[in-house]
């Protein structure tokens, strides 16, 4: 499988304290990758790291070929990184379909061609409904889709998620399952975060842990949920 | 629709009633244009990409001085030096932008250091020689179209209202456009934006040399309507105020806010001062007075609150 993002030896240092230690980390195309762990593993930092808003303090990150290290995070996402925050950030001030736009005019300069993109974007991910309220009104499910649409919008080969799924209920992360699904289904590969762990295991091709900030296993999920250091991890050390 | 026709009637109103007004009103309306046009020009960067400059008479004091230099000293004609200041004040702005925007300066922090860099201004003024140091540059009155002198008001207020709609129909041309949502986009969330693949640094700096290319137009507008400039007048932080007032209180960020802004409080201005003449300070303590209520319950200013409505 060709390799998407390759990661190694990915490290950062907040002061003293090592949130991301010597990672190695790879999505291919058409991959669902899962990165779990117990909070304050690291996996958000990685996150951070991985789009630009944060340096690494080492290590290499390559997307489609090229290092990323030192982009700024608008340049990585042009390249076709898109991400979404584990605390949602909409542009509280416009509406849906305007903060969507502002994804799409990521491909085009063409304002009509961006919102007739932006408009099949929210459709897609079942906010059409809710074009022209003000982000601010929409329930916290329907943030997190806003979420998701705008970083679709800019029509990414790669999409990281962070916790689209919690505070959600169950119907709405079967929903979110479903169009994590149809996203894929559409040849982008994601790499995401993701506590609930029915869904990460559903998904995922491959799963990433992370403890301390550094990786304690990898492989199918089914493998994974069995290995011991990863059960340590979550249960405590004398379980 | 009914928007459409009430601002069409406006519109001829300013046109065809000046010439049948007293003096006295066609001085206030100048100035309630010549405000509206320095709120206009503060919009894009405070309103628009929510950037709040406290120096924007850094840029002002930068087209005042230019043009009356070049003017005075090399007898260019205003018209040109008019343009020479705009591009020299974009100068100025993209330096002041790229340097506090690189080091990471947001709310606050950038308000505190745009008001510093137009007082460097000032005192640079105030203490150069060879541009008329605290006393300043007079230009003396005479009829000269070509070089920006007019016999009487009327002209210059044909001159501010052509200004203040150019500005307004440029607002609008950049809300419409993509540039505008990415304002937007940094004026709401600037992490947000930079993951939607906004350059919001490219985007911040091409406000600021738009805003500040508008400013200096103003302030040449001023040297050669008044036809006199000091350092205090041109670089003083009360310009800086007066244009991002008219936006706050009519509406930063929409197109027609610092347009309403102006249009209010221009005359309340003029009317304090007028009412309670003879008592230094009083206007200014009502025209404050004010400024907080509008501020405390209009915190969208007065375009919100009619769209709330």
């Amino acid at each position: 499988m060709s390799d998407l993002l390759r990661v190694r030896g990915l490290t950062k240092r907040f002061g003293g304290l090592v949130a991301v230690n010597r990672l190695d980390l790879d999505v291919g195309a058409g991959e669902i990758v899962g990165l779990i762990g117990p909070n304050g593993a690291g996996k958000t930092t990685a996150f951070h790291v991985i789009s630009g808003f944060h340096v690494p303090s080492a290590g290499e990150i390559v997307f489609k070929g090229a290092s990323v290290v030192g982009q700024k995070p608008h340049a990585i996402c042009r390249r076709g990184l898109a991400r979404t925050f584990q605390i949602v950030q909409p542009f509280a001030g416009l509406t849906a379909l305007e903060n969507v736009m502002i994804g799409a005019f990521n491909r085009t300069g063409d304002v009509a061609e961006g919102r007739a993109h932006a408009r099949e974007v929210l459709d897609f991910v079942g906010l059409g409904s809710h074009r022209d309220a003000p982000a601010r009104t929409l329930t916290l499910a329907d943030r997190k889709r806003l979420e998701m649409a705008r970083a679709l919008a800019t029509q990414p080969e790669l999409l990281l998620l962070d916790e689209v799924m919690s505070g959600l209920n169950p119907t709405e992360i079967d929903q979110i399952v479903g169009l994590l699904r149809t996203i894929h289904a559409r040849g982008v590969a994601i790499l995401l975060i993701e506590h609930v762990m029915r869904a990460v295991m559903a998904l995922s091709h491959r799963l990433v842990v992370l403890h301390h900030g550094e990786k304690i296993a990898q492989g199918p999920p089914g493998e994974v949920a069995r290995d011991r250091r990863v059960i340590d991890a979550y249960l405590g050390e004398s379980a | 629709m009914a928007a459409r026709a009430v601002g069409l009637v406006a519109l001829a109103a300013l046109v065809a009633l000046p010439p049948l007004l007293p003096k006295y009103f066609l001085e206030v309306l100048i100035s309630v244009l010549f405000y509206a046009y320095l709120g206009e020009s503060w919009n894009v960067l405070g309103g628009y990409a929510g950037q709040f400059s406290f120096g924007h008479a850094a840029f002002f004091g930068i087209g005042a001085y230019t043009s009356t230099l070049l003017f005075l000293r090399l007898a260019v004609s205003p018209w040109i030096g008019m343009v020479a200041g705009g591009l020299l004040a974009a100068g100025f702005g993209l330096f002041a932008g790229s340097l506090s925007f690189r080091y990471g300066l947001r709310g606050p922090y950038f308000s505190l250091v745009t008001l510093a860099f137009a007082e460097m201004l000032r005192v640079v003024a105030v203490n150069t020689k060879a541009v008329g140091s605290s006393l300043g540059l007079s230009i003396a009155p005479r009829s000269a179209p070509a070089l920006f002198l007019f016999d009487g008001k009327l002209p210059y207020y044909y001159v501010i209202l052509a200004m203040a709609l150019g500005a307004v129909l440029l607002t609008r041309a950049i809300e419409r456009s993509k540039l505008g949502y990415a304002l937007h986009a940094v004026r709401e969330n600037e992490d947000a934006a930079e993951a939607a693949g906004v350059d919001t640094l490219a985007m911040k700096l091409r406000a600021m040399a738009i805003s500040s290319f508008l400013t200096a137009l103003g302030g040449t507008f001023y040297a050669q309507y008044y036809g006199y400039i000091d350092p205090s007048l041109t670089f003083g932080p009360a310009v800086s105020i007066q244009g991002l007032l008219q936006a706050i209180v009519g509406g930063a960020g929409t197109v027609l806010g610092p347009f309403v802004g102006s249009f209010v409080l221009t005359p309340i201005s003029e009317l304090s001062r007028a009412a309670l003449r003879g008592r230094a300070g009083a206007d200014v303590m009502l025209y404050g007075l004010i400024l907080v209520l509008v501020i405390s319950f209009l915190p969208h200013g007065l375009v919100g609150w009619f769209r709330r409505r």
